[in-house]
């Protein structure tokens, strides 16, 4: 087997189609991930400590087992189940599946957040009379997600990686267009060499865009301390 | 539920290739980033350039795409033949997780407060020894969560190594389910539940390793 250029040029077309799919798979798997974060956010704020503690650990149980697993248990796994069990289709499972695990990431991200408002501001805002809600949506929020932007714009690049997997339970995005190339012609090198290309094309500059993020956050953070 | 035992005993088999892939997975990416962190740091320009390259390369591009190209690429393109598919493993993940630990290691270091580089100049020790007796000792405490983490996302990861046709857990997993479709739920549930298991110490050991750090820190 050896490098062949005219397969390397003629692969990038084909690719690229599937990279449209990754890309719009990765971004519903990140919107179903930081919306359903904030369920787990809820769970563990809820009054009774046992049930925080359950939910706790559901959470660290989805954390700490590979996402691959979790993908099969849903595609596979799922329509065979008694009573719930019906089948869904590969993207469906995949944003289920993926969205799922990260959202245990994402809920931490605004845990610390939320943990880093100032609690006179829990207690400014009771002292105004201001409802739960008001005090969510008009005091803790806004001044919670700021600060966590650059962490959640680092787990879109993080999604991006891990979108790959849904090759596995048949989405045909790029990984999946690569090694089908390479099952018909034998030649994976060439389509794997893309895949990974565009991989670095779209993440390495959206890393600096984040550090460039991340910096400024902490400059203006740094500012309101010496002030 | 009398099949469980059936399916401990069909998945079981692959506990041995996920600890090994596990074990030298870990080994190896703590070597690579420890090289790699402190090339980084290094005055150098050319060594630090060099470094920073491949660690950008393997920190943005997937690994389940890396993990494909090495055991396609390596005996087909470079006649490079390690031995075993464990081996074309380990060096898929302990290569992608080795890039994102060095990150940690090097901004361990530079967190480091620069008076403490200054000190040390002043008492006149050697470049080497401010790394080993002044920088180290400190940044090492602070990059030990962090590395727990990565520990915790190198096990998540051995479960690809069946997509290359290593006989881990999920192989076996996935063998078992192929033919008792209708125990699929139960299979895999036993799978997350083993990973869990595998997993535990790890998470005991950085929540602990969170406390070690901020202690006699002032915040």
């Amino acid at each position: 087997m050896t490098w062949s250029w005219d397969v390397f040029f003629s692969v990038i077309p084909l690719i690229f189609k599937g990279l449209w799919i990754t890309l719009g798979l990765t971004l519903a798997c990140y919107l179903f991930a930081a919306v359903f974060g904030f369920v787990w956010v809820f769970l563990n704020r809820l009054p009774w400590r046992p049930v925080r503690w359950l939910f706790g650990w559901i959470a660290e149980f989805i954390r700490s087992t590979p996402p691959l697993v979790q993908l099969f248990f849903i595609y596979y796994a799922w329509p065979m189940m008694p009573v719930v069990g019906v089948s869904l289709n590969p993207f469906v499972a995949a944003i289920l599946g993926l969205g799922i695990h990260f959202s245990t990431y994402m809920s931490e991200v605004y845990r610390s957040g939320i943990e880093s408002v100032d609690k006179g501001q829990w207690e400014a805002s009771t002292a105004l009379n201001l409802s739960t809600r008001q005090k969510w949506t008009k005091i803790i929020l806004p001044q919670a997600i700021p600060p966590t932007i650059p962490m959640l714009g680092n787990y879109l690049i993080i999604m991006f990686k891990e979108v790959p997997l849904a090759s596995t339970i048949g989405v045909v995005a790029m990984l999946h267009i690569a090694n089908d190339y390479g099952a018909q012609y034998y030649k994976y090198v060439e389509p794997l060499t893309v895949v990974a290309l565009f991989f670095l094309l779209l993440s390495y500059p959206s890393a600096l865009l984040i550090n460039k993020l991340e910096k400024k956050y902490n400059r203006r953070f740094d500012k309101k301390t010496l002030a | 539920m009398s099949s469980l035992p059936d399916i401990f005993s069909a998945v079981a088999q692959g506990l041995g290739i996920t600890l090994q892939v596990l074990i030298l997975s870990i080994i190896c990416a703590s070597i690579i980033a420890f090289v790699a962190g402190l090339s980084r740091v290094n005055t150098n320009p050319l060594v630090s350039g060099f470094t920073g390259f491949f660690v950008e390369i393997f920190r943005g591009t997937s690994l389940i795409v890396q993990l494909f190209w090495f055991s396609y690429a390596l005996p087909g393109l470079f006649n490079i033949h390690l031995g075993s598919d464990v081996w074309v493993a380990v060096l898929a993940i302990s290569l992608n997780y080795g890039a994102y630990m060095s990150e940690i290691v090097r901004g361990s270091i530079q967190a480091v407060a620069a008076g403490q580089t200054e000190a040390s100049i002043a008492l006149n020790l050697s470049k080497f020894q401010r790394m080993r007796h002044i920088i180290l000792p400190q940044a090492l405490r602070m990059m030990l969560p962090e590395y727990g983490n990565y520990l915790i996302q190198i096990l998540k990861a051995t479960s690809l190594v069946s997509l290359i046709g290593l006989t881990d857990l999920l192989y076996y997993g996935n063998i078992y389910r192929s033919t008792h479709l209708s125990e699929s739920p139960l299979v895999y549930v036993l799978l997350l539940v083993m990973y869990f298991i595998i997993a535990l110490p790890l998470i005991f050991f950085t929540r602990k390793m969170e406390i070690v750090s901020k202690k006699g820190v002032a915040s």
